[in-house]
C-alpha cells in the first residue's frame, strides 16, 4: 500500500502539478495567470516524459569504454527537449499577445475585458441608430 | 544604470560567455552541449550587456535587423544541409554522403547543424529580449 | 531531375513552403514577398499533383527522413488515405495565396507584410507536415508550428479590430491545452509501447491486452485532438478566430485548418488504435462522437442564424459543418467515412469561396461586415455576388453543387446504419442552414444600400482565385467521380486496417 503510494512519488508530482497548472488555466481571470498555468501544466507533462526515460542505476546516455554500462533512454530527453522549445514559443507567443491586449484593453483581466467589448458594442449600436 | 563596477565586469565577462557559448557549441559532438544551450548562452552574454548598458546601446552591436536576418539564417542553414544530402541522392537529412566516409559525412552534418540551431537559438533569445525591453507597459492607445 | 523529384516528393511537399517562409521573412518588399509565396505555394501544388499520380499506382509511399528507418527514424508516409487532406490543403493554399494579396497590404501594417507571409507559408507546410508524418510524436510539433503561426496570423487582425487579440489568445491557450492533451497521450503510449511510429504502435497495442495506460492515453490524444478540430462543445476557439483575423487567414484557415485535424482524428481512431479494434470497441466513443456532431449540427446553426456579423456567421456555420463531418466518422462504416471525406473535400472548396466572396465585399466595409452594411453590395459587385450565391446554396445542398453530392452520400450512410431518424435531423439543420444563408442573400441583393460609398467597384486582381472556386464548386456537383471513387478508397483502405 505505502508502496503503492511513495513508490510512484514522481508520477504524484506529475500529476498534482499537471491539476495545478490546469485548474489556472481554467480558472483564473487574469491572462499573465493563465500562461503561468499552462506553463506549469506543460512542464509537468516533460517530467512524465524523463520519468519513463530513467533506468534505475543507469547513467548519463555518452558513450563510453565500458560497453555493460547501465544508461538511462536517451528518447524522452530529445522529445523533450523539442517539447520544451515548443513550450518556450507558447508562452513567449502568449506573453506577447498579453502585452499587446494590455495596450489595447488596458487590462489584461478577462472580466474588464469582455465588459470593455460590451461597451463598444452597444456605442456601435446606438451610433447605428 | 551608472555603476562602474558592473561595467568593467561586464566588459570583461562578455567575450568570455561567447566563448563558453562557443565551446558548448562544439563540444555538443562528443559530449553535453549543443545549439540549444550554446544559443542561450551566448544571448545571455548579450542580455547582459543590454542590461547593465542600454538596449540601445544593445542594438548597436547586434541591430535588430540583423538579428532578424540571422534568426532566419539559422534556421535555413538547418533546412539547407538537409537539402544538400537530398542533391546528392540522399534521403532529407541524411549526412552520410556530406563527407568521403558515413561517420565524417554525419560529423560534417551535425556540426552545420548544430550551428544552425545555434545561431537561431541566440537570435531568438535577443529577439525576444528585444520585443519586451523596449515595450511602453501600461500605457493604453489604440492602435 | 525528374527522377530526383519523384523519389523525395513526400518530403518535397513539406519543405518547400518551410524553406520559402524563412526566405520570405527577410523579405522587404511586400510585392516581392507575395510573388515568392505564391510561387512557393504553386510548387506545392505541382509536387501533390506528382503525388497524387504516384500514389495512384503504388497506394504507399514511405520515405525515411536521415535514412533512418523506422521505428527508429522518422517515417512519412503518403496513401491513398492522407493524398486527400494533403489536396486540400496545398489547393486552397494556393488560392487563398493568390486571393491574399490586396487584403494584407490593405489590412496589416506595412512593415509586417512580409513577415505575415512568412507566417503563412509556415501555417501551409505545418498542415502539411501533420498529414504526411507518420511518427506520433513528429505530428505534435507539426500541430504546434502550424497553430503557433495561425495563432500569430490570426492576432494580425488586430489593426483592423481590437478583438482579433482576445480571439488570438484563446486560441493560443486552448490549442496548447489540447496539444499537451495529445503529448500526454503520446507519452503514455511510449511508456507502454516504447515506440512512437504509428504502423509500429498499431502492431504492438492489441499485444497489450485491456491496458488502461493504453485507454488513457487514447482519451487524451482523442481530447487533445478535438479541440484542435472544434468538435462541438470544444469549438468555443473557432467563431472569434476567424471572425477577427485578417481576411485571408479567415478563408485558410476556414478550410484547411479544421480539416487537417479531422483527418488526424481518422488516423488515430482507425490507423492506430484500429487495430485493436474490438479490444477497444470505438462503441462507446462512437456514440459520444454521434451525439456530440447532432448537437454541433443544431447548435452551430442556430447561432448562425441569430449572429448579425457576416464572418462569425460563417465560422458558426463551420462548427455545424463540422458535425456532419464528425457524423459520418462516427458511423463506424465504410459508407459513412466515406461520406465524411467527401465532406471534408466540399467544405473546403463552400467554405473557401464563401468566405473569400464575403470579404472582397467587406473590403469597402473594412471594420465589420455586418448583414446592414454589406445590405444592397450585391447589386454592384455582381460577380461576387454571383460566386457567393453559388457557394451558398452549395451550402445548403442544392442539387448540381457540391453540397448536394456530400448531403446524398452523408444521409445514405447514416439511414444505411442507424435508420430513418439520423436523416430526419440531418434535413431538418439542412433546412434549418437556409435561413442563415437567405438572410445573406436577401441582404445583399434585395434590400437598400445602406452604406455610403464611393466609387464601389468589382476587384479584377481576386476573380482568378474566386471564379476558379465557383468553378469547381459546380463541378464537383455534376462531375463528382473523382471526388467520391477516391473516398471510397480511402474510407475501404482505413476499414480494411480495423481487425
Amino acid at each position: 500500500m505505502i508502496d503503492q503510494i511513495f513508490g510512484v512519488w514522481n508520477y504524484w508530482i506529475v500529476f498534482i502539478l499537471m491539476m495545478i497548472g490546469l485548474y489556472i488555466v481554467i480558472s483564473k481571470k487574469s491572462l499573465l495567470k493563465k500562461i503561468v498555468g499552462l506553463a506549469i501544466f506543460q512542464t509537468s507533462v516533460f517530467l512524465l516524459y524523463i520519468t519513463f526515460g530513467k533506468i534505475a542505476g543507469g547513467t548519463a546516455p555518452i558513450l563510453t569504454d565500458n560497453v555493460n554500462e547501465i544508461y538511462s533512454n536517451p528518447l524522452p530527453h530529445v522529445l523533450i527537449l523539442t517539447a520544451i522549445v515548443v513550450g518556450v514559443a507558447t508562452t513567449a507567443l502568449g506573453l506577447a499577445l498579453t502585452v499587446r491586449i494590455n495596450k489595447a484593453y488596458g487590462t489584461i483581466n478577462e472580466d474588464e475585458i469582455s465588459a470593455s467589448d460590451l461597451v463598444e458594442y452597444h456605442e456601435k449600436y446606438l451610433e447605428d441608430k | 544604470m551608472d555603476n562602474l563596477i558592473l561595467k568593467v565586469c561586464t566588459k570583461v565577462l562578455f567575450t568570455p560567455i561567447i566563448l563558453f557559448g562557443l565551446y558548448v557549441q562544439f563540444h555538443g559532438d562528443f559530449g553535453p552541449g549543443g545549439g540549444f544551450q550554446a544559443g542561450v548562452i551566448v544571448a545571455a552574454a548579450f542580455i547582459l550587456y543590454a542590461m547593465v548598458f542600454s538596449v540601445e546601446d544593445c542594438k548597436v552591436i547586434m541591430p535588430p535587423k540583423l538579428n532578424f536576418f540571422l534568426l532566419a539564417l539559422g534556421a535555413f542553414l538547418y533546412g539547407f544541409v538537409g537539402i544538400i544530402g537530398l542533391i546528392l541522392g540522399d534521403p532529407y537529412l541524411s549526412y552520410d554522403v556530406l563527407g568521403t566516409t558515413k561517420e565524417a559525412g554525419q560529423h560534417i552534418g551535425i556540426l552545420l547543424v548544430e550551428f544552425g540551431v545555434g545561431l537561431t537559438v541566440c537570435n531568438v533569445m535577443i529577439s525576444l529580449f528585444y520585443s519586451f525591453a523596449n515595450f511602453n507597459f501600461g500605457k493604453k492607445n489604440n492602435d | 531531375m525528374m527522377p530526383f523529384i519523384i523519389k523525395n516528393l513526400p518530403i518535397l511537399i513539406v519543405i518547400t513552403p518551410l524553406m520559402f517562409s524563412l526566405i520570405v521573412a527577410v523579405l522587404n518588399n511586400n510585392r516581392l514577398a507575395w510573388t515568392l509565396s505564391t510561387f512557393a505555394s504553386f510548387l506545392t501544388m505541382i509536387f501533390t499533383i506528382f503525388l497524387c499520380f504516384e500514389v495512384s499506382y503504388k497506394s504507399n509511399i514511405s520515405y525515411y527522413l536521415g535514412n533512418w528507418p523506422p521505428p527508429l527514424g522518422i517515417e512519412y508516409v503518403i496513401d491513398r488515405i492522407s493524398i486527400i487532406p494533403i489536396m486540400i490543403v496545398s489547393v486552397i493554399g494556393l488560392i487563398a495565396t493568390l486571393f491574399a494579396h490586396n487584403f494584407f497590404t490593405l489590412e496589416i501594417d506595412e512593415k509586417l507584410v512580409s513577415k505575415t507571409y512568412s507566417l503563412w507559408l509556415l501555417t501551409i507546410a505545418g498542415l502539411i507536415g501533420l498529414i504526411t508524418t507518420a511518427d506520433a510524436f513528429n505530428l505534435f510539433v507539426f500541430l504546434e508550428i502550424s497553430s503557433l503561426s495561425a495563432v500569430a496570423l490570426v492576432a494580425l487582425g488586430s489593426k483592423v479590430d481590437r478583438k482579433a487579440l482576445v480571439a488570438g489568445y484563446n486560441y493560443l491557450i486552448l490549442g496548447a491545452v489540447g496539444a499537451t492533451f495529445y503529448v500526454i497521450g503520446v507519452g503514455l503510449l511510449y511508456g507502454v509501447t516504447g515506440t512512437l511510429n504509428m504502423g509500429d504502435l498499431a502492431q504492438k497495442i492489441p499485444a497489450l491486452g485491456l491496458n488502461k495506460s493504453v485507454i488513457v492515453a487514447f482519451t487524451f490524444m482523442m481530447l487533445g485532438i478535438m479541440v484542435k478540430a472544434a468538435v462541438f462543445p470544444l469549438h468555443i476557439w473557432l467563431p472569434n478566430a476567424y471572425a477577427y483575423a485578417p481576411s485571408p487567414v479567415s478563408v485558410l484557415l476556414a478550410a484547411t485548418a479544421t480539416k487537417v485535424s479531422i483527418y488526424i482524428i481518422v488516423r488515430i481512431s482507425y490507423t492506430i488504435f484500429g487495430s485493436s479494434y474490438e479490444i477497444y470497441s470505438f462503441e462507446s466513443l462512437r456514440y459520444i462522437l454521434l451525439y456530440l456532431a447532432i448537437l454541433a449540427m443544431f447548435a452551430g446553426t442556430i447561432m448562425a442564424i441569430f449572429e448579425k456579423d457576416v464572418k462569425k456567421l460563417l465560422a458558426h456555420s463551420s462548427v455545424a459543418q463540422i458535425g456532419y463531418i464528425v457524423l459520418g466518422i462516427s458511423l463506424a462504416t465504410s459508407p459513412g467515412i466515406a461520406s465524411s471525406f467527401i465532406h471534408l473535400i466540399n467544405h473546403a472548396l463552400i467554405k473557401a469561396g464563401l468566405f473569400m466572396s464575403i470579404v472582397a465585399m467587406g473590403y469597402y466595409t473594412l471594420k465589420r461586415i455586418d448583414v446592414k452594411t454589406i445590405a444592397g453590395l450585391g447589386r454592384q459587385l455582381p460577380i461576387t455576388f454571383f460566386s457567393f450565391v453559388i457557394c451558398a446554396l452549395s451550402l445548403a445542398g442544392l442539387p448540381l453543387t457540391v453540397g448536394f453530392i456530400s448531403k446524398l452520400y452523408l444521409i445514405k450512410a447514416a439511414y444505411m446504419s442507424e435508420g430513418i431518424w439520423l436523416p430526419f435531423l440531418i434535413l431538418v439543420s439542412s433546412a434549418l442552414s437556409l435561413i442563415y444563408i437567405w438572410k445573406l442573400i436577401e441582404g445583399l441583393w434585395y434590400s437598400k444600400k445602406s452604406l455610403k460609398i464611393e466609387k464601389i467597384r468589382e476587384l479584377p486582381e481576386i476573380y482568378l482565385p474566386l471564379l476558379v472556386i465557383t468553378f469547381l464548386n459546380i463541378y464537383f456537383g455534376i462531375d463528382a467521380g473523382l471526388i467520391i471513387d477516391n473516398s471510397f478508397i480511402a474510407s475501404d483502405a482505413l476499414m480494411s486496417g480495423i481487425r
